[in-house]
Protein backbone atom coordinates (compact mmCIF):
# COMPACT_ATOMS: atom_id res chain seq x y z
CA UNK A 1 0.00 0.00 0.00
CA UNK A 2 0.97 3.27 -0.88
CA UNK A 3 0.14 6.38 1.51
CA UNK A 4 0.89 10.09 1.12
CA UNK A 5 0.33 11.52 4.12
CA UNK A 6 -0.58 15.45 4.63
CA UNK A 7 1.54 16.23 1.66
CA UNK A 8 1.99 19.66 0.64
CA UNK A 9 3.91 20.76 -1.98
CA UNK A 10 4.68 24.72 -3.02
CA UNK A 11 6.96 26.19 -5.98
CA UNK A 12 8.33 29.82 -5.87
CA UNK A 13 7.57 32.13 -8.63
CA UNK A 14 11.17 32.87 -9.85
CA UNK A 15 10.61 36.82 -10.55
CA UNK A 16 8.07 37.65 -7.75
CA UNK A 17 9.39 35.59 -5.45
CA UNK A 18 5.92 34.59 -4.32
CA UNK A 19 5.06 31.09 -2.94
CA UNK A 20 2.03 29.46 -4.89
CA UNK A 21 0.13 26.38 -3.18
CA UNK A 22 -0.22 23.80 -5.56
CA UNK A 23 -1.15 20.67 -3.29
CA UNK A 24 -2.33 21.17 0.70
CA UNK A 25 -2.35 18.89 3.14
CA UNK A 26 -3.09 15.94 1.02
CA UNK A 27 -3.77 12.28 2.73
CA UNK A 28 -4.30 9.67 0.08
CA UNK A 29 -3.86 5.75 -0.13
CA UNK A 30 -3.69 3.55 -3.04
CA UNK A 31 -3.99 -0.15 -2.62
CA UNK A 32 -3.35 -3.26 -5.44
CA UNK A 33 -5.91 -2.22 -8.64
CA UNK A 34 -6.80 0.20 -11.11
CA UNK A 35 -7.08 3.57 -8.77
CA UNK A 36 -7.70 6.16 -10.95
CA UNK A 37 -7.08 10.29 -10.86
CA UNK A 38 -9.05 12.71 -12.82
CA UNK A 39 -10.06 16.02 -12.47
CA UNK A 40 -9.41 19.39 -14.23
CA UNK A 41 -6.00 20.80 -16.05
CA UNK A 42 -4.04 22.20 -13.35
CA UNK A 43 -5.40 21.03 -10.23
CA UNK A 44 -2.27 18.98 -9.02
CA UNK A 45 -2.41 15.50 -10.70
CA UNK A 46 0.82 15.38 -12.51
CA UNK A 47 2.59 17.09 -9.30
CA UNK A 48 1.40 14.30 -7.28
CA UNK A 49 2.72 11.72 -9.72
CA UNK A 50 6.17 13.31 -9.72
CA UNK A 51 5.93 13.87 -5.76
CA UNK A 52 5.24 9.73 -5.76
CA UNK A 53 8.18 9.16 -8.27
CA UNK A 54 10.43 11.72 -6.10
CA UNK A 55 11.05 13.52 -9.13
CA UNK A 56 9.80 16.52 -6.50
CA UNK A 57 10.06 16.68 -2.71
CA UNK A 58 7.19 17.60 -0.73
CA UNK A 59 7.44 20.90 1.27
CA UNK A 60 5.94 18.85 3.95
CA UNK A 61 4.04 15.18 4.74
CA UNK A 62 5.36 11.71 3.99
CA UNK A 63 5.27 9.04 1.23
CA UNK A 64 4.78 5.49 3.07
CA UNK A 65 5.42 2.36 1.40
CA UNK A 66 3.64 -0.48 2.96
CA UNK A 67 4.18 1.50 5.81
CA UNK A 68 7.99 2.64 5.69
CA UNK A 69 8.41 6.20 5.43
CA UNK A 70 10.66 6.69 1.52
CA UNK A 71 10.06 10.43 1.69
CA UNK A 72 14.01 11.03 1.86
CA UNK A 73 14.48 8.60 -0.83
CA UNK A 74 15.80 9.10 -4.54
CA UNK A 75 14.66 8.37 -7.77
CA UNK A 76 16.80 5.73 -8.91
CA UNK A 77 16.45 4.23 -4.92
CA UNK A 78 12.36 4.28 -5.65
CA UNK A 79 12.47 2.89 -9.49
CA UNK A 80 14.49 0.18 -8.02
CA UNK A 81 11.92 -0.74 -5.28
CA UNK A 82 9.32 -1.03 -7.83
CA UNK A 83 7.88 2.30 -8.73
CA UNK A 84 7.50 2.96 -12.61
CA UNK A 85 6.43 6.15 -14.55
CA UNK A 86 4.96 6.70 -17.62
CA UNK A 87 5.42 10.34 -18.33
CA UNK A 88 2.77 12.66 -19.74
CA UNK A 89 4.85 13.64 -22.07
CA UNK A 90 7.47 11.38 -23.36
CA UNK A 91 11.30 12.48 -22.90
CA UNK A 92 12.90 12.72 -26.27
CA UNK A 93 16.72 11.76 -26.70
CA UNK A 94 18.94 12.54 -29.79
CA UNK A 95 20.57 9.28 -30.52
CA UNK A 96 19.03 6.66 -28.02
CA UNK A 97 17.39 3.80 -30.08
CA UNK A 98 14.13 2.51 -28.77
CA UNK A 99 15.74 -0.82 -28.46
CA UNK A 100 18.04 1.12 -26.46
CA UNK A 101 15.62 2.19 -24.08
CA UNK A 102 13.98 -0.73 -23.87
CA UNK A 103 16.65 -2.27 -22.83
CA UNK A 104 17.91 0.22 -20.20
CA UNK A 105 14.29 -0.23 -18.70
CA UNK A 106 14.10 -4.16 -18.98
CA UNK A 107 18.00 -4.03 -17.46
CA UNK A 108 19.01 -6.89 -20.35
CA UNK A 109 20.07 -7.06 -23.75
CA UNK A 110 17.03 -7.82 -25.82
CA UNK A 111 16.90 -9.53 -29.42
CA UNK A 112 14.04 -8.90 -31.87
CA UNK A 113 11.53 -11.55 -30.24
CA UNK A 114 11.98 -9.56 -27.02
CA UNK A 115 11.23 -6.38 -28.32
CA UNK A 116 8.30 -7.74 -30.43
CA UNK A 117 6.89 -8.77 -27.08
CA UNK A 118 7.30 -5.34 -25.38
CA UNK A 119 6.17 -3.52 -28.20
CA UNK A 120 3.36 -5.43 -29.25
CA UNK A 121 1.61 -5.30 -26.27
CA UNK A 122 1.16 -1.39 -26.94
CA UNK A 123 0.27 -1.69 -30.56
CA UNK A 124 3.79 -1.37 -32.48
CA UNK A 125 5.59 -3.43 -34.81
CA UNK A 126 9.19 -4.15 -33.59
CA UNK A 127 10.71 -4.12 -36.70
CA UNK A 128 9.34 -0.36 -37.58
CA UNK A 129 10.70 0.88 -34.54
CA UNK A 130 14.04 -1.12 -33.30
CA UNK A 131 16.68 1.49 -34.75
CA UNK A 132 14.20 4.17 -34.72
CA UNK A 133 15.53 7.05 -32.13
CA UNK A 134 13.33 7.88 -29.09
CA UNK A 135 13.60 11.55 -30.89
CA UNK A 136 11.12 14.28 -32.20
CA UNK A 137 11.05 11.80 -35.56
CA UNK A 138 8.28 9.96 -34.16
CA UNK A 139 5.22 10.48 -34.18
CA UNK A 140 3.00 12.22 -30.50
CA UNK A 141 1.21 8.61 -30.33
CA UNK A 142 4.54 6.31 -31.79
CA UNK A 143 6.29 8.88 -28.66
CA UNK A 144 3.36 7.59 -25.68
CA UNK A 145 3.02 4.00 -26.85
CA UNK A 146 7.18 3.50 -26.43
CA UNK A 147 7.03 5.57 -23.07
CA UNK A 148 3.78 3.27 -22.02
CA UNK A 149 6.22 0.30 -23.38
CA UNK A 150 9.41 1.43 -21.19
CA UNK A 151 7.14 1.02 -18.24
CA UNK A 152 6.10 -2.74 -19.22
CA UNK A 153 9.74 -3.23 -19.91
CA UNK A 154 11.12 -2.36 -16.63
CA UNK A 155 8.23 -3.55 -14.79
CA UNK A 156 7.36 -2.81 -10.95
CA UNK A 157 5.02 -2.86 -8.15
CA UNK A 158 3.88 0.38 -8.49
CA UNK A 159 3.11 1.92 -12.02
CA UNK A 160 2.33 5.64 -12.42
CA UNK A 161 1.20 6.74 -15.72
CA UNK A 162 0.13 10.08 -16.21
CA UNK A 163 -2.47 10.49 -19.53
CA UNK A 164 -1.48 7.05 -20.83
CA UNK A 165 -4.58 7.41 -23.43
CA UNK A 166 -3.41 11.02 -24.77
CA UNK A 167 -2.75 10.50 -28.36
CA UNK A 168 -3.32 7.06 -28.46
CA UNK A 169 -6.04 6.31 -31.20
CA UNK A 170 -9.48 5.12 -30.40
CA UNK A 171 -9.03 2.16 -32.20
CA UNK A 172 -6.15 1.36 -29.83
CA UNK A 173 -7.88 1.80 -26.33
CA UNK A 174 -9.15 -1.42 -25.80
CA UNK A 175 -4.96 -2.56 -25.86
CA UNK A 176 -4.24 -0.05 -23.16
CA UNK A 177 -7.58 -1.66 -20.87
CA UNK A 178 -6.35 -4.89 -21.58
CA UNK A 179 -2.41 -3.47 -20.02
CA UNK A 180 -3.96 -2.14 -16.95
CA UNK A 181 -5.98 -5.26 -16.44
CA UNK A 182 -2.87 -7.44 -16.78
CA UNK A 183 -1.50 -4.87 -13.83
CA UNK A 184 -4.46 -5.29 -11.68
CA UNK A 185 -2.39 -7.08 -9.32
CA UNK A 186 -0.12 -4.24 -8.78
CA UNK A 187 -0.85 -0.56 -7.78
CA UNK A 188 -2.17 1.10 -10.55
CA UNK A 189 -2.47 4.87 -10.45
CA UNK A 190 -3.55 6.18 -13.72
CA UNK A 191 -4.20 9.67 -14.38
CA UNK A 192 -6.74 10.25 -17.00
CA UNK A 193 -9.88 11.93 -18.16
CA UNK A 194 -11.36 9.28 -20.65
CA UNK A 195 -14.88 7.78 -19.64
CA UNK A 196 -13.12 4.21 -20.87
CA UNK A 197 -10.57 4.33 -18.27
CA UNK A 198 -12.72 5.68 -15.72
CA UNK A 199 -14.43 2.50 -16.13
CA UNK A 200 -11.82 0.56 -15.82
CA UNK A 201 -10.68 2.19 -12.17
CA UNK A 202 -11.75 0.31 -9.00
CA UNK A 203 -11.51 3.35 -7.51
CA UNK A 204 -11.43 7.25 -8.74
CA UNK A 205 -9.73 10.11 -7.29
CA UNK A 206 -11.24 13.24 -8.44
CA UNK A 207 -8.90 16.25 -7.92
CA UNK A 208 -10.80 19.87 -8.04
CA UNK A 209 -10.90 22.88 -5.91
CA UNK A 210 -8.40 22.13 -3.80
CA UNK A 211 -10.42 18.81 -2.32
CA UNK A 212 -10.09 15.28 -3.63
CA UNK A 213 -12.81 13.31 -3.79
CA UNK A 214 -12.77 9.13 -3.57
CA UNK A 215 -15.31 7.01 -5.19
CA UNK A 216 -15.18 3.61 -4.99
CA UNK A 217 -17.17 1.00 -7.27
CA UNK A 218 -20.73 1.19 -6.31
CA UNK A 219 -20.64 4.31 -5.15
CA UNK A 220 -23.18 7.06 -6.71
CA UNK A 221 -19.71 9.72 -7.32
CA UNK A 222 -18.35 6.45 -9.28
CA UNK A 223 -21.50 5.94 -11.71
CA UNK A 224 -21.52 9.90 -11.83
CA UNK A 225 -18.05 10.07 -13.05
CA UNK A 226 -17.87 7.41 -14.99
CA UNK A 227 -20.85 8.40 -17.18
CA UNK A 228 -19.72 12.55 -16.98
CA UNK A 229 -16.23 12.28 -16.53
CA UNK A 230 -15.93 16.25 -17.08
CA UNK A 231 -18.18 16.96 -13.50
CA UNK A 232 -16.18 18.68 -11.43
CA UNK A 233 -17.43 19.86 -8.08
CA UNK A 234 -19.21 22.77 -8.71
CA UNK A 235 -21.91 20.24 -10.82
CA UNK A 236 -21.83 17.47 -8.85
CA UNK A 237 -23.89 19.02 -6.09
CA UNK A 238 -26.26 20.23 -8.25
CA UNK A 239 -26.72 16.43 -10.03
CA UNK B 1 52.26 -5.31 -34.25
CA UNK B 2 52.20 -5.71 -30.50
CA UNK B 3 49.20 -5.61 -28.34
CA UNK B 4 48.94 -2.08 -28.02
CA UNK B 5 49.28 -1.88 -32.09
CA UNK B 6 46.22 -4.64 -32.19
CA UNK B 7 44.28 -2.73 -29.93
CA UNK B 8 44.54 0.93 -30.93
CA UNK B 9 44.08 -0.91 -34.59
CA UNK B 10 40.94 -1.76 -33.88
CA UNK B 11 39.67 0.83 -31.81
CA UNK B 12 40.40 3.14 -34.95
CA UNK B 13 39.42 0.93 -37.85
CA UNK B 14 37.68 -2.16 -36.41
CA UNK B 15 40.55 -4.20 -37.71
CA UNK B 16 41.04 -6.96 -35.87
CA UNK B 17 44.15 -8.10 -38.03
CA UNK B 18 45.64 -6.97 -41.56
CA UNK B 19 42.65 -6.19 -43.22
CA UNK B 20 42.16 -7.99 -47.22
CA UNK B 21 42.40 -5.90 -49.98
CA UNK B 22 43.93 -2.68 -50.20
CA UNK B 23 45.61 -1.32 -47.11
CA UNK B 24 48.68 0.96 -45.65
CA UNK B 25 49.21 0.56 -42.48
CA UNK B 26 51.54 3.02 -40.92
CA UNK B 27 53.27 2.86 -37.66
CA UNK B 28 55.47 5.76 -36.17
CA UNK B 29 56.50 7.35 -39.57
CA UNK B 30 57.68 3.95 -41.26
CA UNK B 31 55.08 1.51 -43.45
CA UNK B 32 54.14 -1.32 -41.42
CA UNK B 33 52.54 -3.18 -44.27
CA UNK B 34 50.73 -2.63 -47.61
CA UNK B 35 48.30 -3.63 -50.35
CA UNK B 36 47.91 -2.75 -53.44
CA UNK B 37 44.91 -4.30 -55.87
CA UNK B 38 44.17 -3.83 -59.42
CA UNK B 39 41.14 -2.00 -58.48
CA UNK B 40 42.96 0.46 -55.91
CA UNK B 41 46.21 1.02 -55.72
CA UNK B 42 48.30 2.80 -53.57
CA UNK B 43 51.64 4.45 -54.59
CA UNK B 44 53.95 6.16 -51.64
CA UNK B 45 54.87 10.17 -52.54
CA UNK B 46 58.06 10.98 -53.96
CA UNK B 47 58.41 14.10 -53.14
CA UNK B 48 56.94 14.05 -49.30
CA UNK B 49 55.51 11.70 -46.87
CA UNK B 50 52.34 10.11 -47.69
CA UNK B 51 50.87 8.33 -50.28
CA UNK B 52 48.39 8.60 -53.55
CA UNK B 53 45.38 5.83 -53.88
CA UNK B 54 44.15 5.52 -57.17
CA UNK B 55 40.61 3.88 -57.39
CA UNK B 56 39.92 2.96 -61.03
CA UNK B 57 36.51 4.16 -62.60
CA UNK B 58 33.68 1.71 -61.98
CA UNK B 59 35.52 -0.18 -59.02
CA UNK B 60 32.17 -0.63 -56.20
CA UNK B 61 31.72 -2.32 -52.82
CA UNK B 62 35.48 -2.15 -52.47
CA UNK B 63 37.43 -0.90 -49.47
CA UNK B 64 40.77 0.48 -48.38
CA UNK B 65 41.94 0.72 -44.78
CA UNK B 66 44.84 3.42 -44.08
CA UNK B 67 45.32 3.38 -40.85
CA UNK B 68 47.98 5.33 -38.49
CA UNK B 69 49.48 4.27 -35.36
CA UNK B 70 51.51 6.27 -33.25
CA UNK B 71 53.12 4.86 -29.81
CA UNK B 72 56.24 6.91 -29.47
CA UNK B 73 56.49 10.37 -28.13
CA UNK B 74 58.69 13.10 -29.23
CA UNK B 75 57.15 12.71 -32.61
CA UNK B 76 56.09 14.81 -35.09
CA UNK B 77 54.41 13.80 -38.27
CA UNK B 78 53.29 15.49 -41.24
CA UNK B 79 51.79 13.17 -44.22
CA UNK B 80 50.45 13.72 -47.45
CA UNK B 81 47.88 11.30 -48.90
CA UNK B 82 45.65 12.30 -51.97
CA UNK B 83 42.85 10.26 -53.41
CA UNK B 84 41.68 10.15 -57.07
CA UNK B 85 38.50 8.28 -57.18
CA UNK B 86 37.69 7.43 -61.05
CA UNK B 87 34.27 7.91 -62.70
CA UNK B 88 31.30 5.99 -61.29
CA UNK B 89 33.57 4.25 -58.41
CA UNK B 90 32.14 3.84 -54.90
CA UNK B 91 34.17 3.06 -52.32
CA UNK B 92 34.78 2.77 -48.46
CA UNK B 93 37.49 4.52 -47.45
CA UNK B 94 38.98 3.38 -43.74
CA UNK B 95 41.56 6.57 -41.75
CA UNK B 96 42.19 7.28 -38.58
CA UNK B 97 45.02 7.37 -36.40
CA UNK B 98 45.62 5.88 -32.93
CA UNK B 99 48.40 7.39 -30.66
CA UNK B 100 49.48 5.75 -27.88
CA UNK B 101 52.09 7.96 -25.86
CA UNK B 102 53.37 6.94 -22.58
CA UNK B 103 56.08 9.34 -22.93
CA UNK B 104 56.66 12.84 -21.43
CA UNK B 105 57.44 14.22 -24.96
CA UNK B 106 54.59 14.79 -27.55
CA UNK B 107 53.23 12.92 -30.40
CA UNK B 108 51.29 14.11 -33.22
CA UNK B 109 49.83 13.32 -36.36
CA UNK B 110 48.88 15.78 -39.18
CA UNK B 111 46.89 14.20 -41.87
CA UNK B 112 46.64 16.25 -45.30
CA UNK B 113 44.29 14.59 -47.31
CA UNK B 114 43.08 15.68 -50.28
CA UNK B 115 40.03 13.79 -52.36
CA UNK B 116 39.32 13.99 -56.06
CA UNK B 117 36.12 12.92 -57.06
CA UNK B 118 35.26 11.95 -60.52
CA UNK B 119 31.67 12.15 -62.13
CA UNK B 120 29.33 10.22 -60.25
CA UNK B 121 31.65 8.72 -57.89
CA UNK B 122 30.60 8.34 -53.96
CA UNK B 123 32.81 8.00 -51.04
CA UNK B 124 32.35 6.57 -47.47
CA UNK B 125 35.16 8.05 -46.10
CA UNK B 126 35.16 7.23 -42.01
CA UNK B 127 37.67 8.95 -40.13
CA UNK B 128 38.16 8.41 -36.30
CA UNK B 129 40.98 9.89 -34.14
CA UNK B 130 41.93 8.26 -30.40
CA UNK B 131 44.52 8.48 -27.89
CA UNK B 132 45.96 7.13 -24.85
CA UNK B 133 48.87 6.49 -22.87
CA UNK B 134 49.88 7.68 -19.36
CA UNK B 135 52.67 10.25 -20.59
CA UNK B 136 52.44 13.67 -19.71
CA UNK B 137 53.33 14.39 -23.77
CA UNK B 138 50.81 15.81 -25.77
CA UNK B 139 48.74 13.70 -28.04
CA UNK B 140 47.68 16.14 -31.12
CA UNK B 141 46.09 15.96 -34.26
CA UNK B 142 45.79 18.75 -36.81
CA UNK B 143 44.30 17.01 -39.69
CA UNK B 144 43.51 18.54 -43.53
CA UNK B 145 40.77 17.20 -45.49
CA UNK B 146 40.12 18.54 -48.89
CA UNK B 147 37.00 17.38 -50.73
CA UNK B 148 36.64 17.79 -54.80
CA UNK B 149 33.44 16.66 -56.09
CA UNK B 150 32.60 16.85 -59.84
CA UNK B 151 29.05 16.27 -61.22
CA UNK B 152 26.94 14.29 -59.23
CA UNK B 153 29.96 12.79 -56.86
CA UNK B 154 28.66 11.75 -53.27
CA UNK B 155 30.92 12.32 -50.49
CA UNK B 156 29.94 10.70 -47.06
CA UNK B 157 31.89 11.69 -44.18
CA UNK B 158 32.05 10.03 -40.68
CA UNK B 159 34.79 11.82 -38.21
CA UNK B 160 34.65 10.45 -34.98
CA UNK B 161 37.41 12.01 -32.15
CA UNK B 162 36.65 9.04 -28.96
CA UNK B 163 38.98 10.87 -26.37
CA UNK B 164 42.36 11.33 -25.16
CA UNK B 165 43.05 13.77 -27.92
CA UNK B 166 44.95 16.18 -26.03
CA UNK B 167 44.75 19.29 -28.62
CA UNK B 168 43.03 18.65 -32.29
CA UNK B 169 42.50 21.57 -35.04
CA UNK B 170 40.45 20.13 -37.49
CA UNK B 171 40.02 21.60 -41.21
CA UNK B 172 37.54 20.42 -43.47
CA UNK B 173 37.17 22.05 -47.40
CA UNK B 174 34.80 21.06 -49.87
CA UNK B 175 33.81 22.22 -53.26
CA UNK B 176 31.09 20.76 -54.98
CA UNK B 177 30.20 20.86 -58.36
CA UNK B 178 26.79 20.23 -60.05
CA UNK B 179 24.51 17.94 -58.02
CA UNK B 180 27.86 17.10 -56.12
CA UNK B 181 26.34 16.00 -52.41
CA UNK B 182 28.34 16.25 -49.28
CA UNK B 183 27.46 14.57 -46.07
CA UNK B 184 29.52 15.01 -42.89
CA UNK B 185 28.71 13.44 -39.34
CA UNK B 186 31.36 14.43 -37.02
CA UNK B 187 31.67 13.58 -33.13
CA UNK B 188 33.99 15.03 -30.93
CA UNK B 189 33.96 13.73 -27.06
CA UNK B 190 36.66 16.01 -24.78
CA UNK B 191 37.60 15.76 -21.87
CA UNK B 192 39.74 17.75 -19.04
CA UNK B 193 41.91 20.18 -20.26
CA UNK B 194 41.89 19.06 -23.98
CA UNK B 195 41.08 21.26 -26.53
CA UNK B 196 39.05 20.54 -30.07
CA UNK B 197 38.91 23.17 -32.63
CA UNK B 198 36.72 21.98 -35.78
CA UNK B 199 36.25 24.39 -38.78
CA UNK B 200 34.52 23.63 -42.08
CA UNK B 201 34.16 25.80 -45.46
CA UNK B 202 32.12 24.81 -48.57
CA UNK B 203 31.85 25.81 -51.56
CA UNK B 204 28.87 24.90 -52.90
CA UNK B 205 29.24 26.14 -57.17
CA UNK B 206 27.42 23.69 -58.85
CA UNK B 207 23.76 23.65 -59.46
CA UNK B 208 21.58 21.47 -56.83
CA UNK B 209 24.95 20.83 -54.65
CA UNK B 210 24.18 19.83 -51.18
CA UNK B 211 25.50 19.57 -48.43
CA UNK B 212 24.81 18.56 -44.77
CA UNK B 213 26.69 18.49 -42.20
CA UNK B 214 26.40 17.77 -38.25
CA UNK B 215 28.13 17.96 -36.10
CA UNK B 216 27.80 16.62 -32.09
CA UNK B 217 30.01 17.73 -29.22
CA UNK B 218 30.34 16.50 -25.60
CA UNK B 219 32.55 18.80 -23.68
CA UNK B 220 33.84 17.52 -20.17
CA UNK B 221 35.69 18.65 -17.38
CA UNK B 222 37.68 21.88 -18.34
CA UNK B 223 37.62 20.96 -21.46
CA UNK B 224 36.83 23.53 -24.57
CA UNK B 225 35.57 23.62 -28.16
CA UNK B 226 35.40 25.60 -30.92
CA UNK B 227 33.34 24.70 -33.91
CA UNK B 228 33.10 27.17 -37.18
CA UNK B 229 31.53 26.60 -40.53
CA UNK B 230 31.65 28.30 -43.59
CA UNK B 231 28.83 27.73 -46.34
CA UNK B 232 28.86 29.59 -49.47
CA UNK B 233 26.37 29.52 -51.59
CA UNK B 234 27.31 29.78 -55.06
CA UNK B 235 24.34 28.73 -57.31
CA UNK B 236 20.83 27.08 -56.77
CA UNK B 237 22.10 24.63 -54.04
CA UNK B 238 21.05 23.50 -50.69
CA UNK B 239 23.41 23.49 -47.66
CA UNK B 240 22.46 22.77 -43.97
CA UNK B 241 24.95 22.95 -40.65
CA UNK B 242 23.96 22.03 -37.67
CA UNK B 243 26.19 21.55 -34.36
CA UNK B 244 24.55 20.50 -31.57
CA UNK B 245 27.14 20.29 -27.94
CA UNK B 246 26.33 19.15 -24.45
CA UNK B 247 28.63 20.26 -21.57
CA UNK B 248 29.57 19.16 -18.30
CA UNK B 249 31.54 20.18 -15.85
CA UNK B 250 33.23 23.54 -16.41
CA UNK B 251 33.61 22.58 -19.91
CA UNK B 252 33.52 25.41 -22.89
CA UNK B 253 31.92 25.09 -26.30
CA UNK B 254 31.89 27.96 -29.10
CA UNK B 255 29.97 27.39 -32.24
CA UNK B 256 30.23 30.24 -35.11
CA UNK B 257 28.41 29.22 -37.93
CA UNK B 258 28.43 31.32 -40.71
CA UNK B 259 26.36 30.98 -44.14
CA UNK B 260 27.07 33.10 -47.30
CA UNK B 261 24.31 32.87 -50.38
CA UNK B 262 25.91 34.52 -52.76
CA UNK B 263 23.56 33.23 -55.43
CA UNK B 264 20.04 34.43 -54.80
CA UNK B 265 19.20 30.75 -55.25
CA UNK B 266 20.77 29.92 -52.88
CA UNK B 267 19.04 28.17 -49.73
CA UNK B 268 21.38 27.71 -46.58
CA UNK B 269 20.58 26.83 -42.94
CA UNK B 270 22.48 26.50 -39.53
CA UNK B 271 20.99 25.58 -36.13
CA UNK B 272 23.54 25.29 -33.40
CA UNK B 273 22.40 24.22 -29.84
CA UNK B 274 24.89 23.93 -27.04
CA UNK B 275 23.87 23.11 -22.98
CA UNK B 276 23.26 20.81 -20.08
CA UNK B 277 21.74 17.67 -20.70
CA UNK B 278 18.09 17.82 -20.17
CA UNK B 279 17.19 17.08 -16.37
CA UNK B 280 13.91 15.31 -17.96
CA UNK B 281 16.28 13.43 -20.05
CA UNK B 282 18.14 12.33 -16.44
CA UNK B 283 14.75 11.98 -14.36
CA UNK B 284 13.63 9.80 -17.18
CA UNK B 285 16.74 7.21 -17.23
CA UNK B 286 16.97 7.23 -13.38
CA UNK B 287 13.09 6.36 -12.97
CA UNK B 288 14.54 3.19 -15.16
CA UNK B 289 16.05 2.12 -11.99
CA UNK B 290 19.41 4.45 -13.55
CA UNK B 291 22.00 6.15 -11.36
CA UNK B 292 22.49 9.88 -12.03
CA UNK B 293 25.98 8.92 -13.58
CA UNK B 294 24.53 5.93 -15.62
CA UNK B 295 22.11 8.39 -16.39
CA UNK B 296 23.98 10.51 -17.67
CA UNK B 297 26.55 8.31 -19.40
CA UNK B 298 23.37 6.92 -21.77
CA UNK B 299 22.82 10.36 -22.88
CA UNK B 300 26.55 11.15 -24.25
CA UNK B 301 26.71 7.34 -25.60
CA UNK B 302 22.73 7.72 -27.66
CA UNK B 303 24.22 11.30 -28.55
CA UNK B 304 27.87 10.14 -29.71
CA UNK B 305 26.20 6.96 -31.21
N1 LIG C 1 7.43 24.49 -11.14
C1 LIG C 1 6.23 25.09 -11.21
N2 LIG C 1 6.16 26.44 -11.22
C2 LIG C 1 4.96 27.07 -11.27
N3 LIG C 1 3.79 26.42 -11.31
C3 LIG C 1 3.80 25.10 -11.30
C4 LIG C 1 5.02 24.35 -11.25
N4 LIG C 1 4.73 23.04 -11.27
C5 LIG C 1 3.38 22.96 -11.36
N5 LIG C 1 2.83 24.19 -11.37
C6 LIG C 1 1.40 24.50 -11.43
O1 LIG C 1 0.75 23.59 -10.61
C7 LIG C 1 -0.52 23.29 -11.11
C8 LIG C 1 -0.70 21.81 -11.19
O2 LIG C 1 0.09 21.29 -12.27
P1 LIG C 1 -0.04 19.79 -12.72
O3 LIG C 1 0.89 19.58 -13.84
O4 LIG C 1 0.13 18.93 -11.54
O5 LIG C 1 -1.54 19.75 -13.22
P2 LIG C 1 -2.39 18.54 -13.79
O6 LIG C 1 -3.50 18.30 -12.88
O7 LIG C 1 -1.50 17.40 -14.09
O8 LIG C 1 -2.95 19.19 -15.12
P3 LIG C 1 -3.20 18.55 -16.59
O9 LIG C 1 -4.53 17.90 -16.55
O10 LIG C 1 -3.22 19.74 -17.46
O11 LIG C 1 -2.08 17.63 -16.90
C9 LIG C 1 -0.62 24.01 -12.44
O12 LIG C 1 -1.36 25.19 -12.28
C10 LIG C 1 0.80 24.32 -12.78
O13 LIG C 1 0.90 25.47 -13.58
MG1 LIG D 1 -0.86 16.51 -15.84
Amino acid sequence: MLELKNISYTVQDEDTGRIQTILQDVSLSFTNGINVITGPNGSGKSTMIKLIMGFEKPASGKVLLDGEDITGLGVTERARRGFTIAFQQPVRFKGITVKKLLELASGRSMNTDDMCDCLSSVGLCARNYIDRAVDGTLSGGELKRIELATAIAKGGEVFLLDEPEAGIDLWSFEGLVQIFDRLRGKTLIIVSHQQRILETADRIFLFDSDKISEADRGDDLYALLTRRPALCRRNIKEQ
Amino acid sequence: MDKTDSELLETIAGLHDIPEGSFNIRKNGKLLARNSTADIEIVPKKDKDGIDIIIKPGVVNKSVHIPVLLTVGDFRETVYNDFYIGEGADVTIVAGCGIHNDACGDAEHDGIHSFYLEKNAKVKYVERHYAAGDGTGKKSFDPVTNIYCKENACFVMESTQLGGVTSTDRKTYARLGKRAQLIVKEKILTDGEERAVTDFKVELEGEHSRADIVSRNVAKGKSVQSFGSDLIGKSECFGHVECDGILLGEARIVSTPKIDAVSPEASLVHEAAVGKIAGEQLLKLMSLGLTEQEAEDAVIKGFLN
